[in-house]
């Protein structure tokens, strides 16, 4: 659906169910030049199971306008106008990469409305490697190629898609092509390179929070997710084995069931 | 900034995708090879997993007829080969045409139509699909322009062949994706007889790829199939022109293609609906088959390629031949176009005159012993065909012409044989077809 937040139309996939204000809000947020669509497959089951469902594209993304946004502390912010504009006192929220930096630091600025964090291949901070950053910035399409490769483990390598017929690489490469790399790909990966308040942030959470990690991350490793789970009270981790960076959609049937448990215990959907 | 520093994606290549796209060994009780999954159905955890794979809301398989794991492996295999998202395979290569059709058009469209193409697609474009209500207008190949001039308001793709048949006449694909971009409408190329070892033609602009992949990407001449397979980068909300891509579809609690799937919004579509609707499923065998041949494509294709070259050479020169059509040939009108798109060969179909006419082309039809003599193109082996005394003998002189044939032409589609030995059995064809004309002159 299509709505306003400071001046500016936004798109988010409402999980294939119309948006109903009786059920509570899980907003989905994308990693760094990606979109809304890397979510399809947890979104539609959530919003078909007794909650409201809203994975947004960011500003200058996807389908929505505007221009990106420039730093992770504004993308948080933003992520609670959202919360404002579509009428809402509280949100589960789920992130993932650039997306856990985004929850992560919303959930510290707005305690009492954020109610569970799911972070999937987080970490604390998320320094760029400058090359990367550097042909980002320049508008190259090698920057989504080396992101492609790397964010993928061999489930995205190899094939095996859990949707019949899709190849992982190429789709989550054109995703990150859809719009001016340097406009989005390239400004992102500069906010995730200039963000240091993770660390901090993650301190002062005290809500239920679940990281799911991967063995074969090497965009953010097991290591660096645990250490950021580590400094969330009580916070739950699943490592999911032979899996990358894009665990929503190389795992995505694993990563829905933890997912599931999750949210539903602490978050129950509206039964209807 | 310094090219040095920047590491390379290690992706995997073409070669290594043919053998391993698609497929986990450890997914499949470790069986090295891709498993044939012969079975109707499969079984659902629980009733929601049930209603979970019908509503879309998570991957998996229902019913073959939609999808199966081996087909699975063959279409995200091409899709990787192609540098393409998605794709879906069917029974035979006129059924992907078909569904393609199906997914992007409706009664009240129009498409734009190269005119030199595979016989069974002309029919489909020409007599089947008006009645659809689907209409056509055919253009030459080489006439850009009339590519341009032939869209109107409701027209709703570009289709054609590459290098058409049997003429090996050749689009201008880079031109042409540019015409159909700035008319907001996606262009449709059936590569079969150059498959993504020789052209992949996303890079040029194009948006939906077809193959028979009966054709050389099985290549040994076993088993029918065809794909479709979807580049990703078409926006098809740009405009109001699709609205079954874009709109709510009542067929799925009023799930839009484009938004909820973008990139690869076509083949769920042609999946969800077509495979449902149509049901040209592709056999778990036939995919196996085919996915054997994707192995060795590069191998096969290389020899096809250079078995082609020498023969064309051979026949260019040989005093039974009048003339030879092939990209290759230097005075091919398209020969600068087809270096620049088919850098790594020009496939391996020629099309020749044979001294002597219609009796000279049924004697050395009739003579040869080792090239087959049938109707198909792409086998491993050579295949040779006399349109005018066999598929194409109920036509007239003129109506010949108008299908870009003539008495005198032979199809050959040349295999992987040694090269001496098919030149030596078309040496005895080109002796007997010699004999009646040496035995009219007396
Ligand atoms: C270029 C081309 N496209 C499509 C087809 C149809 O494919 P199939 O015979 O697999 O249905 C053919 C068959 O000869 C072909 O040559």
């Amino acid at each position: 659906m299509k709505f306003e937040v400071n001046g500016n139309e936004v798109f988010a996939s409402t999980g294939g169910r119309p948006f109903d204000k009786n059920k509570p809000l899980i907003i989905f947020v994308h990693g760094s030049g990606l979109t809304h669509m890397t979510w399809v497959l947890q979104t539609r089951y959530f919003a078909f199971h007794g909650y409201s469902v809203l994975a947004v594209d960011m500003p200058g993304h996807g389908l929505s306008s505007g221009k990106s946004l420039k730093s992770i502390e504004d993308m948080a912010d933003w992520i609670n106008d959202v919360i404002d504009a579509v009428g809402y006192k509280e949100a589960s929220l789920v992130g993932h990469s650039q997306g856990c930096l985004v929850t992560v630091e919303c959930t510290s600025r707005y305690p009492d409305k954020i109610k569970t964090l799911s972070l999937m291949g987080g970490a604390g901070a998320i320094p760029m490697n400058p090359e990367l950053l550097e042909l980002a910035e320049n508008n190259d399409p090698k920057a989504v190629d080396l992101m492609m490769d790397w964010a993928h483990g061999p489930a995205g390598h190899f094939g095996g898609h859990p949707v019949p017929g899709l190849y992982h690489i190429n789709t989550g490469g054109m995703l990150a092509k859809s719009r001016t790399i340097k406009e989005t790909l390239g400004v992102d990966f500069r906010a995730c390179d200039n963000y240091k308040n993770g660390f901090e942030a993650a301190k002062k959470i005290k809500i239920p929070t679940l990281s799911i990690l991967a063995t074969d991350d090497k965009m953010c490793p097991v290591k660096e997710g645990k250490k950021l789970a580590d400094l969330i009270d009580g916070s739950k981790v699943d490592i999911i084995d032979n899996c990358g960076h894009m665990m929503l959609l190389e795992e995505a049937d694993r990563v829905l069931k933890v997912l599931k448990k999750f949210i539903t215990t602490n978050y129950p959907p509206l039964n209807t | 900034m310094s090219d040095k520093k920047i590491p390379n994606p290690k992706t995997y290549k073409f070669d290594t995708l043919s053998l391993h796209a698609g497929y986990q060994p450890h997914k499949n009780a470790g069986s090295r090879q891709v498993p044939i999954y012969q079975t109707t159905s499969y079984l659902f955890d629980d009733v929601d997993h049930a209603a979970a794979l019908f509503n879309l809301e998570r991957g998996g398989h229902i019913y073959s007829r939609i999808s199966n794991p081996t087909v699975g492996v063959l279409e995200e295999r091409v899709a990787s080969l192609e540098g393409g998202t998605a794709a879906l395979a069917t029974s035979s290569g006129m059924s992907a045409i078909f569904l393609t059709v199906m997914t992007l058009c409706e009664a009240g469209d129009h498409l734009v139509v190269s005119s030199q193409l595979y016989g069974g697609t002309v029919n489909l474009f020409r007599l089947t699909l008006p009645k659809f209500g689907i209409k056509c207008t055919f253009v030459k190949p080489r006439d850009t322009e009339g590519f341009k001039k032939a869209i109107q308001k409701n027209t709703k793709g570009i289709f054609g062949e590459l290098v058409g048949n049997p003429g090996n006449e050749i689009m201008n694909m880079p031109e042409i994706a540019k015409i159909a971009h700035d008319a907001g409408i996606p262009l449709m190329i059936d590569a079969t007889y150059q498959t993504p070892y020789l052209c992949k033609p996303f890079e040029h602009g194009a948006d939906i790829v077809v193959h028979s992949l009966t054709k050389w990407m099985a290549g040994h001449g076993s088993s029918m199939a065809g794909i479709l397979v979807e580049g990703g980068n078409f926006d098809w909300m740009q405009n109001d022109k699709f609205p079954t891509m874009t709109k709510p579809y009542e067929g799925y609690h009023g799930l839009s293609f484009a938004e909820e799937f973008g990139p690869t919004a076509f083949t769920m579509k042609a999946r969800a609906e077509g495979m449902r609707d149509f049901g040209p499923c592709l056999s778990p065998q036939n995919a196996w088959n085919v996915l054997q041949g994707i192995e060795t494509l590069s191998v096969r294709m290389k020899k096809h390629c250079s078995n082609a070259d020498e023969m064309v050479k051979y026949l260019s020169n040989h005093e039974s031949v009048a003339w030879v059509s092939h990209p290759n040939v230097p005075d091919h009108p398209d020969h600068e176009l087809a270096k620049k798109l088919l850098p790594n060969g020009r496939g391996s179909m020629i099309a020749f005159g044979i001294k002597g006419g219609k009796d000279a082309g049924v004697a050395f039809i009739n003579n040869v012993k080792l090239a087959s003599h049938l109707a198909n193109v792409g086998d491993t082996r050579t295949l040779v065909i006399h349109p005018a005394s066999g598929t194409h003998s109920q036509m007239d002189e003129a109506t010949l012409k108008f299908a870009g044939l003539s008495h005198d032409m032979i199809r050959l589609s040349v295999g992987i044989e040694d090269i001496d030995d098919i030149k030596n059995d078309f040496e005895i064809g080109f002796r007997a077809a010699r004999k009646p004309r040496l035995v009219s002159n007396q």
